[in-house]
């Protein structure tokens, strides 16, 4: 199946126009973009669904787009093995850049593909992405006492830490 | 015709004169037993250094699994603030006297993260001291080779004394 088709199968299934914001396939990787409170439904939808069977979550990946657009982005790329064809959803969800208290929020889709598990704590640990009912969000690269998301556009990093000094 | 007798052979009964200061030092400058520990690509030519082609075990360098056992420890590698607690708990666990050779230039001073590596810790000196520094980036096995003949050399220098600064620390006037 390629791109058209793929949005074609989403758009009959979920007779909804709120699901999708944006289609972008003009592009050498064509793209989704998804309300954030539908990706839940979609992905079940292309997990189970017998003509798409995405069956690989190849990537999850976030992307800060920095404290004047205020928003974040997550991407997930996904594959079907036995059809051979991959599809990208977009979603972007707000930063929150003035309460640093509360997090970006999306739901995390490690109950359909449980690969998204480590992906989503990379993203969480990185960018402080709170994945809501994800099963052991904790910091995966950083030490678990690190202050603060190192790939925020706005990051100061900590002067030191266990009382070594952090910068050159 | 002269016949040598086996104890002739092995110099059984002879005597050597040396100073104890030669002699310990002769001892642990001929087995520096490294702890068997690498942190990134600098361990690679360190495997490689240990392995046959430059063969580190005719310097009497036999790489331990425990840091109870090791002389010497190889910071081979990037040191990260993640593994900095776990580098000074094992250089802790050393017995003395314990050396440490700073493998590369992310163990000198942090290599190619010096300034946007958040996470790096800026030379490994930072957190334990350092005897002898390895330059490279990955160092070959003849520039490791270099760090020990180095450290063999300070180890030559040493002498058996009173331990000075411990026992001005326990307030003994010396």
């Amino acid at each position: 199946m390629n791109f058209e088709e793929i949005v074609a199968t989403i758009k009959q299934t979920i007779a909804d126009d709120n699901v999708i914001v944006n289609i972008k396939s003009d592009v050498i990787q064509p793209f989704i973009e998804l309300d954030a409170n539908y990706l839940l439904p979609v992905c079940q939808l292309l997990f189970t669904h017998e003509n798409l069977y995405f069956d690989y979550l190849t990537l999850v990946s976030g992307i800060d787009n920095g404290p004047e657009k205020d928003t974040m982005e997550v991407i997930y790329h996904l594959y079907s093995i036995p059809y051979e064809h991959s599809f990208i959803i977009k979603v972007t969800i707000p930063r929150h850049t003035n309460e640093p208290e509360k997090l970006p929020t999306i739901d995390s889709i490690t109950p359909i593909w449980g690969g998204a598990n480590w992906h989503e704590r990379e993203a969480f640990d990185l960018l402080g992405i709170r994945f809501t009912s994800h099963p052991d969000l904790r910091r995966i690269l950083m030490p678990n006492d690190w202050v603060g998301y190192p790939l925020r556009k706005d990051y100061q990093v900590q002067e030191t830490y266990h009382g070594i000094k952090v910068a050159y | 015709m002269n016949q040598l007798e086996l104890t002739d052979k092995s110099g059984q009964g002879g005597i050597v004169i040396t100073k104890i200061d030669d002699l310990v030092n002769w001892a642990r400058l001929s087995s520096i037993w490294p702890m068997g520990f690498g942190i990134a690509c600098c361990a690679i030519e360190m495997m490689s250094a240990y392995a046959s082609g430059y063969d580190l075990d005719r310097f009497g360098v036999i790489p331990r699994g425990s840091p109870r056992q090791s002389d010497v420890m190889i910071v081979a590698g990037t040191v990260t603030f993640k593994m900095a607690d776990r580098i000074r708990r094992l250089y802790e666990q050393m017995a003395e006297p314990r050396y440490v050779i700073s493998m590369g230039s992310c163990s000198n001073c942090g290599g190619p993260y010096w300034e946007h590596g958040y996470h790096v810790v800026k030379g490994v000196d930072r957190i334990i001291p350092v005897d002898v520094y390895v330059p490279g980036c990955p160092p070959r096995p003849e520039a490791l080779i270099g760090g020990f003949l180095k450290l063999q050399e300070k180890i030559k220098e040493e002498h058996i004394v009173a331990p000075l600064a411990l026992l001005r620390l326990m307030g003994k006037n010396v």
